[in-house]
């Protein structure tokens, strides 16, 4: 064997079959998101108004801009529980600003700055020091909403600006909301980032091996610690939102959205072990879970019961092609 | 390494004397036996289900249904009483383990028969349980004049000077504590987080240990949801709402290691007491309880913090190990 291989033509990414298009987990998603709409709209003569339509949209953006992030974060193969408590927070310093007499722009700067604050701790505990990020988030939200409820207690924040109440009850034109828009926005954006920049595949590089991406060149705790900054950010950006929504702070604020979020990214296919997920697909689970809480709401299930479906629907759909792949023949199972 | 485990412990033993000796000088009262007894009495729910989320975490699982299990199971065992007073409290105990135990079954089946990660098994479960408990209750409350006065009385009633609440608290520690160090299960759990793989060529059935285990925590669970409800009297959707991340709190401030393999009985009963210590402080120190929430949020930084050094150090000593060998 003295000659020399043919130099090989390696392309940068595969060619995809149709096939496999066709039995991505977005593909089921969107099939799930058809049958709930269809569904919906005969089970309520309401459904198909453009206003319940945009009304339905409410449910779900604030938690679906944290999921964008969320999933970058669990893609890298870190995860963070602390996100509804730095909204507790930055919601609390908002209105500690209101009490002062701060403006709008003030306002905004604030919740985002308070977020991306709380993002860094997050990730300079995590990068520097080492520590298992959902042991660490645990920590930090009991620490964030804790001072939450140290400076309000009991209370609550009232009187925001009426130009504040634009971000969570405005529309940029006809039924879109203003959070509607900022949320298809910010898909594109971490789109774009997550498939298709150099970015996007280190952040895939560290989830699927950790060591084997830093001898490789990546800077892991570097791009870690700014997952959890932009984590941060965005929880802040949705702490503007859900308190120009509502026009009030109380230190409960967002219960329980961390668990929401994280439902949303991992119903949009993303591997809670890190390493696989797309942004697709995490939009779809948001659309998807907004249409279950609506369509179930314009039929009168109290919000407890449609946690069941949201909890069913969970299982089912990371259970069923596993069940399904086994019921194959058990190639890959 | 059991020196090095024992070192732990002293270590928050240390921690807690500390505590109550800065909580005696604002309030001399605090260290007595009598209010230690009730320290105690107090954090007893709390450190049952740390131990059955210890051996969860063990195996590099996690069970975030534990206080939605701990919710429903309450509800059922309430309704039974209020629908039933005739039932023997012992009774109500035995189907409060076997309900607890289906739940905990569900999730295990799951892990076990279909691989999904446990973390997504159980965020799924903790909406499904608390939501099943609306559906039973069609979100009504039951109240303490719909309770039996044995169903009230049970945990309270004093054994030899000690609440019967302690006395099972007493008891699941000395279970657990036979458990993990004296029987083949035991040391499967611990195989099992230290080295999946190795455990799998050591003959572990992984997937049905970590069923088992699943099994303990939904029993565990359930005992816990008679124990709340009889002790606070009533039966709601919100009955430890969020008290999941408690639980695993008193884990970690107990040095039980979230990546498994690490931790021991002894280290989940001294992390719920610190927890339960610092929450019946606040009260008579005069500090507004709305302190304990950021301040066990920082207890369980601090613990991680430390903690990690520790884990840190065994890690080289293995492969020291490794490569001599």
């Amino acid at each position: 064997m003295t000659d020399t291989p043919a130099l090989r033509h390696i392309p940068d990414r595969l060619d995809k079959p149709l096939s496999s298009a066709i039995f991505s987990w977005e593909a089921l998603l969107v099939v799930v998101a058809v049958a709930i709409f269809v569904v919906n709209s005969f089970a309520s003569p309401y459904f198909l108004d453009p206003w319940s339509l945009s009304d339905l949209t409410f449910n779900f953006t604030e938690k679906a801009l944290i999921a964008l992030a969320m999933a970058l974060l669990i893609i890298s193969g870190e995860i963070d529980l602390s996100v509804a408590a730095i909204i507790a927070l930055a919601s609390t310093m908002m209105g500690m600003a209101v009490q002062a007499g701060a403006g709008t722009p003030v306002l905004v700067l604030i919740g985002i700055a308070v977020g991306l604050g709380c993002g860094a701790f997050n990730g300079l505990l995590v990068t520097r020091l080492g520590l298992p990020s959902i042991v660490v988030t645990i920590g930090t939200m009991s620490l964030f909403r804790g001072i939450a409820f140290i400076v309000l207690g009991d209370q609550a924040y009232k009187g925001y600006p009426a130009s504040f109440a634009f971000f969570g009850q405005g529309y940029v034109w006809w039924v879109v909301s203003f959070e509607l828009a900022l949320f298809l926005v910010a898909a594109v954006i971490y789109w774009f980032v997550l498939h298709r920049t150099s970015f996007g595949r280190r952040v895939f590089a560290i989830g699927n091996n950790p060591v084997a991406a830093q001898f490789s060149g990546v800077r892991v705790d570097r791009i870690k610690f700014i997952l959890f900054c932009l984590t941060g950010l965005m929880s802040g950006i949705a702490a503007v939102l859900i308190t120009s929504r509502l026009g009030s702070t109380r230190p409960s604020i967002a219960q329980g959205y961390e668990l929401e979020a994280i439902t949303m990214v991992v119903l949009g296919g993303v591997s809670i072990l890190g390493g696989a997920g797309s942004i697709l697909g995490v939009v779809l689970a948001a659309f998807i879970m907004g249409l279950v809480t609506f369509g179930l709401g314009l039929l009168n299930v109290p919000g407890i019961v449609m946690s069941i479906f949201i909890g069913l629907l969970l299982i089912i759909v990371i259970a069923l092609p596993i069940v399904w792949r086994r019921l194959r023949g058990g190639r890959f199972a | 390494m059991k020196n090095f485990l024992k070192y732990r412990e002293i270590w928050l033993l240390a921690a807690i004397a500390m505590l109550i000796g800065l909580i005696s000088t604002r309030f001399p009262g605090f260290a007595n036996p009598g209010n230690l007894r009730q320290v105690f009495n107090d954090t007893s729910i709390l450190m049952i289900l740390a131990l059955g989320q210890m051996v969860v975490i063990l195996t590099r699982s996690i069970d975030l249904s534990m206080a939605a299990n701990l919710c429903f199971t309450g509800m059922v065992v309430a309704m039974l009483n209020a629908a039933h007073p005739a039932i023997p409290i012992p009774l109500l105990i035995v189907i409060a383990l076997l309900v607890g135990l289906v739940l905990g079954a569900i999730n295990g089946l799951l892990v076990w028969r279909l691989n999904i990660p446990s973390i997504v098994v159980t965020l799924g479960t903790l909406t499904i349980y608390r939501g099943a408990t609306f559906v039973i209750s069609g979100g009504a409350w039951v109240n303490a004049d719909q309770m039996s006065a044995d169903f009230i009385n049970f945990q309270r009633a004093a054994f030899l000077g000690i609440p019967v609440l302690s006395w099972i608290a007493l008891l699941v520690i000395a279970l657990f504590f036979l458990v993990m160090t004296r029987t083949a299960l035991g040391r499967s759990v611990y195989a099992i987080g230290v080295n999946p793989t190795a455990s799998v060529y050591a003959g572990i059935d992984v997937g049905r240990t970590k069923f088992i285990v699943f099994c303990i925590s939904g029993m565990i669970g359930g005992l816990a949801g008679y124990l709340w409800i009889s002790r606070y009297v009533i039966a709601s959707v919100e009955v430890a709402n969020g008290y999941e991340l408690n639980i695993i709190a008193a884990c970690v401030i107990g040095g039980i290691s979230i990546a498994g393999g690490i931790g021991s009985v002894g280290g989940a009963v001294l992390g719920a007491l610190f927890l339960g210590i610092i929450s019946n402080a606040l009260p008579v120190i005069n500090i507004s309880p709305f302190w304990q929430m950021a301040i066990s949020g920082s207890a369980i930084i601090l613990a991680v913090v430390l903690n990690a050094r520790g884990e840190r150090r065994q890690g080289r000593i293995i492969l020291r190990k490794a490569e001599a060998a």
